[in-house]
């Protein structure tokens, strides 16, 4: 596939970013990184039902386009959705307590890895099938731009949604109505174990937006200041009634699909420990210890969310379990609740 | 009382709530300026515009997950399929999103999203374009699915379905379109879940479907002339389905055939015969039998105007279920 620029360390904070909003990216990707690592470990403890997709290598996507988004803006996400999540501002307790099947859960424990909703800030939930994150986020652009609101939508997807029909319908459609969408690929060159190479001729994702007469822009998706950058603009535009952009993030899952997945027969171990070494929090914090924050701020950072992540665990832990009652709950709108 | 036609009616419904309501918009082929290929928008876009009344490409999957999403954000799209057929490039969103999503988010989200479309073999469009399939949906938890046979009840369940935060299949058969009839002029909204009994009787039960009442209408006129007194039920809802209406009509009646035109497996009938079995068993007199349309695609010579049951069939039907 044709190759982003990766590890080009950049040298000043883009967009006039302030130290603080710098730390908070940093945070930011941490608290996705630490959760994340919590909850593997539960996994392989046999806390967590269902199944538990990771977001490891790819923390700079959800981070950099989240930190523009206001709670009444929305995201519809993916079965790779922790990231999205927590970014959008579900905490690491709500998390990985739906992870575990508990009452607590930011789903009630009826959902799990692939099921995370918190509409109240703009968490639309994140998906067991691939595709539809697009026309939905276009369909909520929709209704922003009728009732005349300032509103935007974000649909995150892989590359794996590139060769489904949602992607072609969902951003024509978006595109020929002026809609207030961000597309976010987070191209991390499989789908599940199917390489992009064997899925298109075209693995140029960004490209493609000229098909349908909508900017298309490709950015390292391992560089936090690059993503918040690209996505900034596109948000703008968005806000500003100039419709749709897709942005295409070029990064990595280092781990497997889904945990206790083998993970082995479709990539490389060289190709793996390559992107492991383009990680992006350590790339960040190069960064900040470059000259904008010192290496207290940073270790500050990291004590306050390891302390954060295993409260939550121990929250999750201690929680109860869901009332069986609200199984047939909300099948309708007006069956309970 | 006046009288109109069940397009005028639901259109007047829609065009009503329209105005109560600025988040109601309608997409669909040819909806706009046009008015829609069964005018079922007619007059509306030069009221209210494109953004409110958006054509659209030939994009089904597209525009249906669109307003799923538009749903979920506040809105209360319309989603104007004109034959029902053209639903099927949606289904896989409709029954993984749109009526799960609900659910998935605890009731934090609804969904009040309309999704209406001409169905039935009618003078036949052929195999793409005469489709029923509202089992499919009766199967799912989450819809709700409306088939309304007269202009006053095609405006009443119009109107409760623009105001209910549930996915509401509507669907409209061609037979009955153009039909003429009462409907009142003051506001009225008819429930889901509450049956018409359409005609009233003591010997045998019928339940019929779309365009099967009034078809069944006049096969118990008929019957009427040889004594037969034929109690008819329109359902009007299958999602949710009024079974206590034809219990105690089975309980006068102790006879119970449903005639639908749609298919017979795991259909309308299939459900209320073992509803019926399970709660009415000592009320029958006979066994529960069903009448459906032939078991194939819709085909389109005139010679086969008999795969949907007729007057003459339904009439034969409850003959042969008297007999038993």
């Amino acid at each position: 596939m044709a190759k982003a620029k990766l590890g080009v360390v950049i040298e000043k904070p883009a967009a006039g970013l302030s130290k603080e909003q710098l730390l908070d990216l940093y945070r930011q990707m941490l608290i996705i990184r630490r959760t994340e690592e919590q909850l593997i470990r539960a996994y392989q403890a046999g806390k967590i039902h269902g199944a538990c997709h990771t977001y490891v290598g790819e923390e700079a996507v959800a981070t950099g386009v989240c930190a523009h988004l206001r709670p009444d803006d929305v995201v519809f996400s993916t079965h790779r959705g922790h990231g999205h999540a927590l970014a959008k501002g579900v905490t690491p307790r709500e998390v990985i307590a739906e992870l575990f099947g508990k009452a607590t859960g930011v789903s009630g424990g009826i959902g799990g890895s692939m099921h995370l909703f918190k509409p109240e800030i703009g968490m639309m939930g994140s998906s067991g099938i691939v595709g539809p994150s697009i026309t939905m986020a276009a369909g909520a652009a929709y209704t922003f731009k009728l009732l005349k609101t300032n509103r935007i939508s974000v649909a995150f997807f892989g590359d794996g949604a590139v060769s489904n029909g949602s992607f072609h319908e969902g951003i024509n459609l978006a595109t020929v109505w002026g809609l207030p969408v961000l597309f976010v690929c987070e191209n991390n060159m499989y789908a599940t174990e199917v390489p992009f190479n064997q899925a298109t001729k075209n693995p140029d994702v960004a490209s493609r937006a000229k098909a349908y007469g909508l900017p298309g822009v490709a950015v390292d998706g391992n560089d936090v200041l690059a993503i918040y950058q690209a996505a900034g603009e596109a948000i703008q535009r968005a806000r500003g009634g100039e419709g749709p952009t897709l942005l295409e993030c070029r990064t990595y899952r280092t781990r497997a699909h889904s945990e206790g997945m083998r993970d082995t027969g479709y990539r490389t171990a060289e190709e793996i420990a390559e992107w492991k070494a383009r990680d992006p929090i350590a790339r960040f914090r190069d960064v900040l210890l470059g000259g904008l924050a010192s290496e207290g701020d940073v270790i500050r950072i990291d004590e306050e969310i390891k302390i954060m992540v295993e409260e939550a665990t121990a929250f999750a832990d201690s929680s109860p379990w869901p009332d069986k009652a609200i199984l047939t709950q909300h099948v309708y709108s007006d069956s309970g609740g | 009382m006046r009288e109109m036609t069940f397009v005028e009616a639901a259109r007047e419904a829609l065009a009503e709530e329209m105005a109560r309501n600025p988040a109601i918009f309608v997409v669909g082929e040819g909806i706009g300026a046009r008015g829609g290929s069964f005018n079922t928008t007619l007059g509306l876009y030069d009221l209210y515009g494109p953004e409110r009344l958006r054509d659209t490409p030939i994009s089904e999957r597209g525009f249906t997950a669109l307003c799923t999403g538009a749903a979920a954000a506040g809105g209360r799209p319309v989603v104007d399929f004109m034959f029902i057929d053209f639903l099927a490039d949606g289904f896989g969103d409709l029954f993984n999103q749109t009526s799960k999503l609900q659910w998935m988010s605890g009731g934090r989200l609804k969904m009040p999203i309309l999704l209406r479309g001409c169905i039935g073999v009618a003078k036949s469009n052929g195999a793409h374009h005469s489709g029923n399939y509202y089992p499919f949906f009766m199967h799912i938890p989450g819809f709700r699915v409306a088939i309304p046979a007269s202009p006053r009840d095609a405006k009443g369940l119009m109107k409760t379905a623009l105001r209910s935060n549930d996915p509401v299949l509507f669907l409209e058969h061609k037979d009955v379109l153009m039909l003429r009839g009462p409907v009142p002029e003051e506001e009225y909204l008819i429930p889901f879940g509450e049956a018409s009994v359409a005609r009233e009787g003591k010997d045998v039960t019928v339940v019929a479907i779309a365009a099967m009442v009034p078809k069944t209408l006049k096969a118990s006129e008929e019957l009427a002339k040889e004594g037969v007194s034929v109690e008819v039920i329109d359902p009007r809802t299958v999602a949710p389905l009024d079974i206590d209406t034809i219990l105690a009509s089975v309980h006068k009646t102790g006879r119970l055939l449903i005639v639908d035109e749609d298919f017979a497996p795991c259909g309308v009938g299939a459900e209320i015969a073992a509803q019926v079995m399970a709660r009415g068993f000592d009320d029958l007199d006979a066994p529960v039998q069903r009448l459906n349309g032939a078991f194939a695609p819709a085909a389109t010579s005139a010679v086969f105007d008999n795969m949907v049951p007729q007057v003459p069939d339904i009439t034969k039907a409850v003959r042969d279920l008297l007999a038993e």
